[in-house]
């Protein structure tokens, strides 16, 4: 890629160096300093917002490529990389604000929204046609598509809540991809075509994973918001809870246990605490794992790259397709933060909205602990079935003080 | 004939991104994220062109392109170096068992 840019600013005409030098200077800056201060906790909001300046330069570079040259096929791919930058560049800024949590991060879903959406892909389309018709690098249509494709981009984002961002975030990378391919046909740059269409590919690899781990079409996590749909099943019966002493006790003499981390686990930045745990009980011989579920997090694997920022060994992370079979040979599991990814209900349940999303299914574990701050559903807004089994034993609290509290119970 | 033989270059480059993609371990999904977020900067190189090619200041071509070279750099530079930050803890380590660094810091 450096060759790619020493290559490009030898053998083309650069004619103006200063500016040159001083945009790339920033961009060095800004990038170096946000990737290093960044915390691992951040990381799918730094992702997004990367992903959304991908996307707003290729809409630029489509832009300007229209000063040089107005043929047909040029102008098509203008409009192309101008159209997907667009929705990239604003889809990730919005996506950016609902993972950074000062955008709130549920569904945004308002009256006639779709009418709104249809009524905005058809003038598109029309301002798309008038374009290329009569291409010009002034040309209202082009200012109005650019317009357009921004306020697409922030409406498509706006109904999706927190729980499908893995299959945002991977579909708008996808996208910035296919911008930068597009933005290659349009300046005849070979370079940005197969690097764009790599990415593109990823991109599209991981959002259909994503999507799978979730049991939903990729039209159905775009286009609705969860569980309106069907009325989740009411659950009759008591939760018990346990005490810290209890854990300690549980765990102290269990043989396997395998950790279920979820969102829960991130947002309490408890990744250290609970390696810590994991450290302890392997002194104590203990086997132990990490089950991790494809969507926990807020990104393709999110929960693997805390973990290992806490120092715990890639063998332990076991994925959910392994572990599953095992599960009922495992003495305790502990599910912490982790709530729709563990709910039998999907498994169970055909009237529960999240029916046939594959889960781990800790509820086979002969204890199963569940860390959490209070009994409040998911994000599917359905009720856990798992809180109420005679297996399982409630730790209220926020997960880091909580696993703090069992590591200093084995310390003492 | 140049259309067409970009077309292929494109064909041909999403065959390759998918055998090559789909077998990346879901462990490693972040970094494989990133770094294909950081590839997709790439369009730096267009538009270092963008700036390259127009001399007049205030040109809006040239602002344009200064501001599609500032995007790109943050997203190439800061891309490449998350993944790397990320990659470099991935790494087998030797002293396994053993309560490590980062956590007595906490």
């Amino acid at each position: 890629m450096l060759f790619a840019v020493v290559a490009t600013l030898l053998f083309h005409e650069i004619l103006s160096w200063p500016m040159l030098i001083v945009c790339l200077a920033i961009g060095s800056i800004v990038g170096t300093f946000a990737s290093r201060l960044i915390a691992m906790t951040s990381m799918p909001e730094m992702v997004a917002i990367f992903n959304g300046l991908g996307g707003g330069a290729s809409l630029l570079v489509g832009w300007a490529a229209l000063f040089y040259s107005l043929e047909l096929t040029v102008a098509v791919t203008v409009i192309l990389s101008v159209l997907i930058g667009g929705v990239t560049f604003s889809g990730s800024v919005i996506a950016w604000g609902k993972l950074g949590e000062w955008l709130p991060s549920k569904s945004i879903i308002f009256l006639g929204q779709r009418w709104i959406n249809g009524l905005l892909l058809i003038s598109v389309l029309g301002c798309t046609v008038c374009f290329i018709l009569d291409p010009s690098s002034q040309s209202i249509y082009l200012y109005i598509v650019i317009g357009l494709a921004l306020t697409i981009g922030i409406l498509a984002v706006l109904p999706i809540g927190g729980a499908d961002m893995p299959v945002v975030i991977s579909l708008l990378n996808s996208y910035s991809g296919i911008a930068a391919c597009a933005a290659g046909f349009a300046i005849n740059n070979v370079v940005l075509i197969v690097a764009g269409s790599l990415v593109g590919a990823a991109g599209f690899i991981l959002t259909s994973i994503m999507c799978k781990a979730m049991n939903r079409s990729l039209v159905s996590v775009l286009f609705s918001g969860f569980g309106a749909s069907k009325a989740a099943q009411k659950i009759d019966g008591e939760a018990r809870a346990i005490s810290v002493e209890d854990v300690y006790y549980v765990l102290e003499g269990a043989s396997t246990v395998v950790i279920v981390p979820g969102y829960g686990m991130a947002v309490a930045q408890a990744q250290h605490v609970v390696r810590e745990l994991g450290a302890l009980l392997e002194d104590n011989g203990t086997e132990v794992s990490y089950a991790i579920h494809p969507v926990a997090g807020r990104m393709p694997g999110h929960m693997n790259v805390l973990l290992a920022e806490a120092n715990v060994s890639y063998e332990q992370l076991i994925e959910m397709d392994v572990i599953n079979p095992r599960m009922a040979a495992v003495d305790v599991a502990v599910v912490i933060g982790a709530n729709d990814v563990v709910n039998p209900s999907a498994r169970d349940d055909s009237d529960s909205p999240i029916y046939g999303m594959p889960i781990i299914n800790v509820d086979e574990a002969r204890i199963v602990l569940v860390l959490k701050r209070s009994l409040a559903s998911g994000f599917a807004g359905v009720d856990n079935p798992l809180f109420f089994a005679p297996n399982t034993r409630m730790l209220f609290g926020d997960a880091k003080a909580s696993i703090s509290a069992v590591v200093n119970q084995f310390k003492t | 004939m140049e259309l067409i033989l970009l077309s292929l270059v494109l064909v041909l480059s999403v065959f390759v991104g998918f055998e090559l993609i789909s077998k990346v371990p879901a462990t490693l999904h972040t970094p494989l994220m990133s770094g294909a977020n950081a590839i997709s900067g790439i369009t730096l190189v267009g538009a270092l062109l963008a700036v390259g090619r127009s001399d007049t200041f205030g040109d809006l071509s040239l602002w344009l392109g200064a501001t599609a070279v500032v995007f790109a750099t943050i997203n190439v530079v800061g891309g490449y170096l998350v993944t790397d930050r990320m990659l470099s803890m991935f790494q087998r380590k030797t002293s396994k068992g053993s309560i490590p660094r980062s956590a007595s810091e906490e």
